[in-house]
């Protein structure tokens, strides 16, 4: 009797021991994302996790954060223990060295591609059999056409589609500045909701029945389509359009809090790999590994793809002249207009 | 036997303990869930200075988005306060089948998660939507104008002027009406003399809460809105456009202004209440 005593006490004392061990051999990250990454990060975690399973013997387990991209770097402004960000645009991760010095100011040069894995760019979802023959820009100020695109106050994918019709309108015989305010203005006349984030957008025109056009993501226009059916919807890619650029980059107080910077570093390395270029391709991001875009160049059309650095001097820049307060896009809906 | 309990009350000084303690606790809890966080807030405001802060709070698109959010939110508090009653009303005086569940659905808003609410409705309202389809014709378009913000703020504000007239009204006793019929008094006067006085204070408690929830209100207006600077734009939401440029302090200083004159409305109210009950006394 009481042999078995000891024997059960023995057993549970081993349980309590093993329980912190097991937790020891668990690495735990969090990946802070922007809204339509979701289901990309939810495979390319799994991947990732094998992976590294087999190379350190390690237990991996990334947990994964999705909100509006601005929102998601204030949280991690805020606190947020983020090992990694994955967001939609660079201006909001230069927040996070401006505002709360976690990550130094150099961090988009620590990777490739200005620190974006995957690229994608904008283009146009219009009903099936295109009734109102929406085919480049110029077609969306036309009188009577109703554009659906977030507001680029709130939303990060809809400043890409903003700047995206600015520097087509810049493109044109005798483009200039002037010319492309102008432009602008009347396509956001044509806008008649501003939702707050890009899946708000996609509601309106797919559920509401709302608008003739949406401007939109091009992997959340491939979503849509397959998604809710080929004969509802179709891809239209205008002739310029802007190479998106999310960048990702390892939030440096953190790990180095937490001790997991190697395994926050290689997850991002992991992403230029062709597996992980494989698993974007799928999700509709575009490849920035050659062999892996050769394959999937049936998948994504060729556009003239302005960059923001190019175009607009990058993001800080383009943030102050057109979104802050008093900005172009202010002075489109100032009132007296 | 009212009075009686009034007696035994008053010698032991209450259930709860004494008065320091009980004091002291509130004090205490209403400072670690409302002032602290609050302070936080002016004191983030005070980064600004004056002039800043005032160019900051007078802009043109945040007033209009003032005159929006407020206005909407006391048309639908009233709103709320005319068919609050009558279901209140309904609710206690008569019986009839399936009472419980009507009385069941009229706390339906306050469970729902908000986001879940302003979807349904904008579905529902939407040029092809169940109601919208039917209003678009008629030249009323719902969703993506004012009149959405005011469907939304109605739908939220729904259960407090029911659930305050309520109690009120169960108490109020079918016999207080019919003595005054006795009287002499038509149906109107019944109404206007006895009834309205008695459940005054609580429809005005109503009335503020539910104004005070509309003008707070962000989750569920958002999506049926349409978001148009100027025109459908609410406060929160520009609170929430000043946080997404990391402009903290200007987001603070509105949001400080709204706090202000939602204190100053609803003191107001409360000052109204305490002196209609006063009236309902006499």
């Amino acid at each position: 009797m009481k042999q078995k005593n000891v024997v059960r006490s023995l057993f549970v004392a081993l349980l309590i021991a093993a329980f912190p061990l097991a937790a020891l051999a668990e690495v735990n990250l969090l990946n802070v994302s922007y809204d339509p990454t979701r289901e990309f990060y939810q495979d390319f975690n799994a991947s990732f996790a094998r992976y590294w399973q087999k190379k350190s013997g390690e237990t991996v387990v990334v947990k994964q954060s999705h909100g509006g991209s601005g929102k998601q770097a204030r949280a991690v402004i805020d606190g947020l223990g983020a090992a990694v960000v994955t967001l939609a645009l660079a201006y909001d991760i230069d927040e996070i060295h401006d505002k709360a010095k976690l990550i130094p100011e150099n961090w988009q040069k620590r990777l490739p591609n200005n620190s974006s894995p995957y690229t994608s760019t904008i283009v146009f979802l219009v009903r099936k059999g295109n009734p109102k023959h929406i085919k480049d820009w110029n077609d969306l100020v036309k009188p009577g056409i109703s554009v659906i695109t977030p507001n680029p106050k709130t939303s990060g994918g809809a400043r890409w589609n903003y700047l995206a019709a600015w520097a087509y309108a810049l493109k044109q015989k005798g483009g200039n500045e002037a010319k492309a305010k102008e432009f602008v203005t009347r396509l956001y006349k044509n806008v008649p909701v501003l939702d707050s984030g890009a899946r708000g957008s996609t509601n309106t025109f797919v559920q509401r029945g709302l608008g003739d056009v949406l401007l939109a993501w091009e992997n959340e226009a491939f979503l849509a389509v397959n998604e809710l059916g080929k004969d509802k919807f179709e891809i239209v890619v205008p002739s310029v359009s802007i190479l998106a650029e999310p960048p990702v980059t390892v939030v440096d107080k953190v790990v180095d809090k937490k001790g997991t910077r190697k395994v926050a570093e290689e997850y991002l390395k992991y992403l230029y790999t062709p597996e992980g270029q494989e698993l974007a391709a799928k999700h509709y991001y575009r490849p920035t590994d050659k062999k892996v875009a050769a394959r999937y160049a049936r998948v994504f059309p060729k556009v003239k793809l302005v960059t923001i650095d190019g175009e607009f001097g990058g993001w800080r820049k383009a943030q102050k002249t057109h979104f802050a307060d008093g900005g172009v896009f202010d002075q489109i809906y100032a009132p007296g207009k | 036997m009212k009075i009686m309990r009034l007696k035994s009350l008053k010698m032991e000084g209450g259930v709860l303990p004494g008065f320091g303690p009980t004091l002291g606790y509130t004090v205490f809890y209403l400072s670690l869930i409302v002032l602290i966080p609050l302070s936080a807030l002016v004191f983030k405001t005070m980064s600004l200075s004056w002039h800043e802060f005032l160019a900051e709070v007078t802009s043109a698109r945040v007033l209009a988005s003032y005159r929006l959010t407020f206005g909407t939110a006391f048309l639908a508090a009233l709103v709320n306060a005319v068919f609050g009653v009558l279901t209140a009303w309904v609710l206690v005086r008569y019986r009839f089948p399936g009472k419980k569940v009507i009385d069941a659905l009229v706390d339906l808003p306050f469970a729902l998660p908000t986001a879940v609410a302003g979807i349904t409705l904008a579905t529902v309202y939407s040029g092809n939507g169940w109601i919208g389809r039917y209003l678009e014709p008629l030249g009323i378009k719902v969703a993506y104008t004012p009149l959405g913000i005011l469907v939304a703020m109605t739908f939220i504000g729904l259960p407090f002027v029911v659930r305050t007239v309520q109690p009120v009204l169960e108490e109020l006793e079918a016999e207080v009406e019919e003595a005054a019929v006795c009287l002499g008094a038509n149906r109107w006067q019944t109404f206007r003399r006895v009834l309205f006085p008695t459940i005054l204070p609580a429809l005005l408690t109503g009335f503020a809460l539910a104004f005070a929830r509309a003008v707070g209100e962000y989750g569920s207006i958002i999506f049926i809105a349409g978001n148009m600077p100027m025109v459908s734009e609410i406060t929160p939401l520009l609170i929430i456009t000043k946080l997404e440029q990391y402009d903290y302090a200007g987001a603070t200083a509105v949001a400080s202004v709204m706090l202000g004159a939602s204190f100053i409305l609803l003191l107001a109210i409360n000052l109204l209440q305490w002196s209609s009950r006063r009236y309902a006394e006499r």
